[in-house]
């Protein structure tokens, strides 16, 4: 019996030896480093997975890129700078991936810009918005996709435009990203409202708001306009909190990120109606590539997409066309098939500029609407970044390279 | 400022004061009986919380009303006292009799394995729960909204606050708590029926922890961060008002909660620090908080390295030692070589705690402080001065000493789980700085382009560099720790009144103690911050300083190895094991737990214990 089974293993072996040319045949698989913070921020990260998870799925069953399958390495960033660039340098030194796309908080997003100028590889930031990846700190290796701080909150200042609000307070977590909209915020409000002014601003830690002492002491300040930054926990504490004590009544709101599933879903019925929001109408977006897009998601996972998934796909279609493009994964061939590349999306076309390796990826801007037992977006436009993005001339004043 | 106004600031600070209150005084309930600083409170919380969240709206769909809420809240928080006496069963049991610093990290291992867990439950999304039916209409207050259901809340705190006070004083098991509390031998000796009393003591104060959460979720949605967002606040309370004085919990909360409600009008932008600054003065002032008593010192604080005669063959196997580190580079590829130096970094981090916990019995929770402090002084130095990497590694080392001497000098006067929460607020009080004082500091950017001198940029004479600094710096704590002086702390260690009476000046020993402990973590913190370019707050962080108590358990106390062995076990765990797994945070909280349990000596300890036992 014994006996048996071993002569049938060693005739398995064979048969896996002999199978083995065909699968050598193949090149080896194209390597892609991915990190994220999908134990911190799961909301967002684990769409994001799914999203690039489906392309991958769907590039490799189309036989891949260049001939050759890819293959994404993803690992746990810690949502910290430290663990993100250790994690990083593994995944570049022992397993060898050609460039590496990922992370959440902006803070990580700088560390990794900074490392990739280090080590010399691309690096395409998937949720950083920070302007700082793509100005004082940019380096021709770090890319981004989504529109920036600045970008946003230009669009959502357009918006403020009309409602002629001057009063207008912040409150932002007290983070890099905070920091940052609220200071493209205020740079944005005066240049283009005349007589805006600034007259209360609350900078939470993230995750540790005082909801209530919060709200009041902006509602102090008699605002008519509030510009809010907050995301996740915070976010939902600070509505409850400002819907049951009226601070939204009469005032212009404008919030980044509000319309985006995975911030608004939580809310449920507290819905704040009437923000002007920058987000995601997935279900309301009708070209045929998106709806297929969405189609797919939802057959695969069973759930409706959020934001996170749209990056998450659209990151890996895009790194595919640019290693198209490249006709190899090296570096320097990579780097000059991204800049100044037009690619053509689910939601469009996009391009990425040269000058500042930012996208012009846009934005849906809308107002949030309780729409029965959750809310949504209403008269929504997509914006295309292109004509929100720094200027050329700003870019070289803060762009070292 | 008009009145109305700073009034409602003021309720917004007592309802803050009220559910922060219910959540801290579970702790201190259990820690005066139990003595274990628990970890997992901050996760019974959120487990309290994301139950309520879940259970609530279900009774409401059954039956809309004001008693079906309160019953969803009262059950999930009866769910979480009976999770309390599990964990009270399985592990806590098992770890009474352990140094209360063992017990802090299986406490922590089970915050990690329900990080984890709570996530595979309950999902990545945060859940908001119902407001509670009746109270969803404001109050008019002096012409201002103000939530019903804060004033609901502001009530609770003196409710519960009596409730206790009841169950304390009217009670046979309230009377058995508050005996433990003074005198936990003497109830045993007693024939009191010691793990009943504690079980109930866990699932109360348990239960108290789920009820804070459960209260919480008209106003917060459940997230993953509750724990650790809550458990630093508790602690401060806890420890401000005196460990195990539920008035005293009650008196700190109020304090706190207003401190909060008026310190983000006055400062917006550095609200983390106020809280732990109002700890380390009230323990500046009151070495045990409002209303603790000096701690009896019991056997547990004596553990760490005993007296020995040195090994014969001691010096060869020191030279075999440093040859083969010196050969390493012979063999290793690029990433080796980094992950060999962060081990070699982390060693010598975790010696130097070993110094103050080992040989000292000082139980630092703050050990993040110097080694934050050293890598941010380095980097500093390099941002500022642009000095080079020969000038700023000392720099940062002098920064870290002299941060070392002003805390240890509040530090010194204080003993036991003061002490460790001292240290815990004075690392937070850096840490906080070093977040939100951005212009100097970056903020949590940190500060980047830390990069070595270009002789040591390759990776293998920055190994070598930090091979030679770490041997060096362990030989010479190692000298320290065998010499007259190092005796003179394990004597106060052991015995304080008869170390005293021979005429030692513990103070000024211990003193010193941390300075040098401090000035060998801020080397371990410069050699790290010039090995991975940056540097960023999480260095300060509680994680860090859990990190390097972890490589003491790990490799064992009781042992001058240990710590080596420990550094480098963690770092294997980390990134070897951390790849392959996304549960890391539970696979790596039940080894803390595991190792706590089997193997109290650590890894180098057990070996150690084991060749004793054969001779």
């Amino acid at each position: 019996m014994a006996k048996f089974s071993t002569i049938r293993w060693l005739a398995l072996g064979a048969a896996l030896a002999l199978g083995a040319p065909s699968i050598q045949a193949q090149q080896a698989p194209i390597k892609l480093g991915e990190l994220n913070s999908y134990a911190r921020q799961a909301a967002f990260t684990v769409p994001y997975r799914n999203g690039w998870q489906l392309a991958l799925d769907e590039i490799n069953a189309k036989g891949g890129v260049l001939g050759r399958k890819l293959e994404i390495v993803s690992r746990e960033d810690g949502a910290t700078t430290g663990d993100a660039t250790r994690v990083a340098d593994e995944l570049v030194s022992r397993e060898g991936v050609s460039l590496l796309f990922g992370s959440f908080l902006s803070n990580v997003g700088v560390a990794m810009a900074d490392f990739a100028n280090q080590k010399k590889i691309v690096y395409i930031a998937a949720e950083p918005l920070t302007d700082a990846i793509t100005m004082a700190q940019g380096n021709r290796y770090t890319f981004r996709i989504r529109p920036n701080n600045t970008m946003q909150v230009g669009m959502l200042v357009d918006q403020a435009k009309a409602s002629g609000a001057k009063r207008w307070a912040i409150v932002a977590p007290n983070y890099e990203y905070g920091q940052s909209a609220a200071q493209a915020f205020k740079r944005l409000i005066q240049e283009r409202v005349p007589g805006a002014e600034i007259v209360v601003e609350q900078y939470p830690a993230l995750g540790k708001i005082e909801a209530g002492a919060t709200v009041s002491a902006l509602e102090q300040a008699k605002p008519e306009g509030i510009f809010n930054v907050l995301f996740g926990p915070d976010l939902t504490q600070f509505v409850r909190e400002g819907n049951t004590r009226g601070l939204f009544e009469g005032a212009t709101v404008l919030s980044l990120l509000t319309g985006e599933p995975e911030w608004l879903l939580p809310l449920k019925d507290e819905v704040p109606a009437g923000w002007t929001v920058t987000g995601y109408p997935w279900d309301q977006i009708t070209e045929p590539k998106h709806k297929a897009f969405v189609d797919a998601y939802r057959a695969k996972f069973n759930d409706t997409p959020r934001l996170g998934s749209l990056l998450g796909y659209m990151v890996v279609y895009m790194i595919r066309d640019t290693l198209e493009r490249a006709g190899s994964a090296d570096t320097e061939a990579v780097i000059k098939a991204l800049e100044d590349a037009k690619f053509d999306t689910v939601i469009g076309p996009v391009t990425m500029r040269g000058i500042d390796n930012q996208s012009t990826m846009g934005a849906w801007v809308g107002r949030l609407a309780l729409k029965g037992s959750t809310g949504g977006m209403t008269d929504w436009t997509y914006k295309d970044g292109t004509s929100f993005m720094p200027t050329e001339a700003e870019v070289k004043a803060v762009r070292k390279d | 400022m008009d009145p109305s106004f700073l009034a409602v600031q003021a309720l917004s600070g007592l309802s803050s004061a009220s559910s922060l209150f219910i959540t801290a005084c579970g702790l201190t309930i259990v820690f005066g009986v139990t003595r274990i600083v628990n970890f997992a409170h901050g996760s019974l919380y959120m487990i309290g919380a994301y139950t309520a969240a879940t259970l609530v709206p279900r009774l409401l769909e059954f039956s809309f009303g004001p008693v079906s809420f309160w019953a969803g809240i009262l059950a999930a928080a009866l769910i979480v006292g009976l999770i309390g006496v599990v964990i009270e069963v399985l592990l806590l049991r098992r770890i009474y009799g352990a140094p209360e610093l063992f017990q802090l990290l299986a406490t922590f291992g089970v915050v990690l394995v329900v990080q984890d867990l709570v996530v595979q439950v309950f999902g990545p999304e945060d859940i908001l729960g119902p407001r509670a039916p009746g109270l969803r209409a404001p109050v008019d207050i002096l012409g201002r909204r103000f939530p019903s259901y804060e004033l609901v809340l502001i009530a609770a705190g003196p409710v519960v606050l009596g409730l206790v006070w009841l169950l304390l004083r009217r009670t046979r098991f309230g009377m058995l708590v508050r005996a433990a509390t003074q005198d936990r031998d003497m109830v045993a000796s007693l024939g009191v029926n010691q793990s009943m009393l504690f079980t109930g003591t866990l699932f109360l104060g348990a239960f108290l922890a789920g009820l804070g959460g459960a209260l919480q979720i008209p106003r917060v949605s459940a997230n993953t961060g509750m724990d650790l967002s809550i458990i630093a606040e508790a602690f401060v309370v806890t420890v401000v008002g005196g460990m195990g004085s539920v008035p005293g919990a009650f008196l700190a909360a109020l304090v706190i909660g207003q401190l909060q409600a008026f310190g983000i009008l006055i400062f917006p932008k550095s609200t983390l620090v106020v809280v732990f600054l109002l700890m380390a003065v009230v323990l500046a002032i009151r070495p045990y908080g409002f209303f603790g008593r000096a701690e009896v010192i019991g056997g547990s604080h004596a553990v760490g390295i005993a007296s020995h005669k040195p090994l014969p063959g001691r010096p060869f196997i020191l030279l075999v030692v440093i040859a083969l580190l010196a050969c390493f580079p012979l063999v290793a590829d690029a990433y080796l070589l980094k992950v060999a130096t962060e081990i070699l970094i982390f060693a010598l981090f975790a010696f130097s705690l070993q110094l103050l916990i080992g040989v000292g019995g000082l139980v630092s929770f703050g050990h993040a402080a110097f080694f934050g402090l050293g890598a941010y002084g380095s980097a500093l130095a390099v941002k500022w001065f642009g000095t080079p990497m020969e000038a700023a590694l000392p720099l940062g080392l002098a920064l870290a000493a002299l941060g070392a001497a002003l805390i240890g000098a509040f530090v010194v006067r204080l003993s036991g789980i003061y002490l460790a929460m001292m240290t815990l607020a004075a690392a937070q009080i850096i840490y906080a700085v070093a977040f939100q004082w951005v212009d100097v500091t970056g903020g949590d950017n940190g500060i980047v382009g830390v990069w070595p001198a270009t002789w040591a940029t390759s990776p293998v004479a920055y190994y070598l560099l930090t091979t030679a600094l770490t041997l060096v710096a362990v030989l010479l704590l190692k000298r320290i720790i065998d010499a007259p002086f190092g005796y003179a702390l394990r004597a106060a260690r052991d015995s304080e009144p008869r170390a005293e009476a021979i005429g030692l000046t513990i103070r000024r020993h211990r003193w010193l103690a941390f300075i040098l402990s401090g000035a060998a973590a801020g080397l371990a913190g410069g050699l790290y911050a010039f090995s991975r370019g940056s540097v960023d707050p999480s260095l300060l962080g509680i994680s860090t300083s859990v990190d390097a108590l972890t490589m003491l358990l790990l490799g064992g106390i009781q042992t001058v190895t240990g710590p080596l062995v420990g550094a480098a076990a963690l770092h294997f765990l980390r990134d070897f094991v951390m790849p392959l797994t996304a549960h890391w945070r539970l696979l790596l909280g039940l080894v803390i737990i595991a190792m706590v349990l089997i193997f109290p000596r650590g890894l180098a300890g057990t070996i150690q214990h084991w060749r004793e036992e054969r001779a």
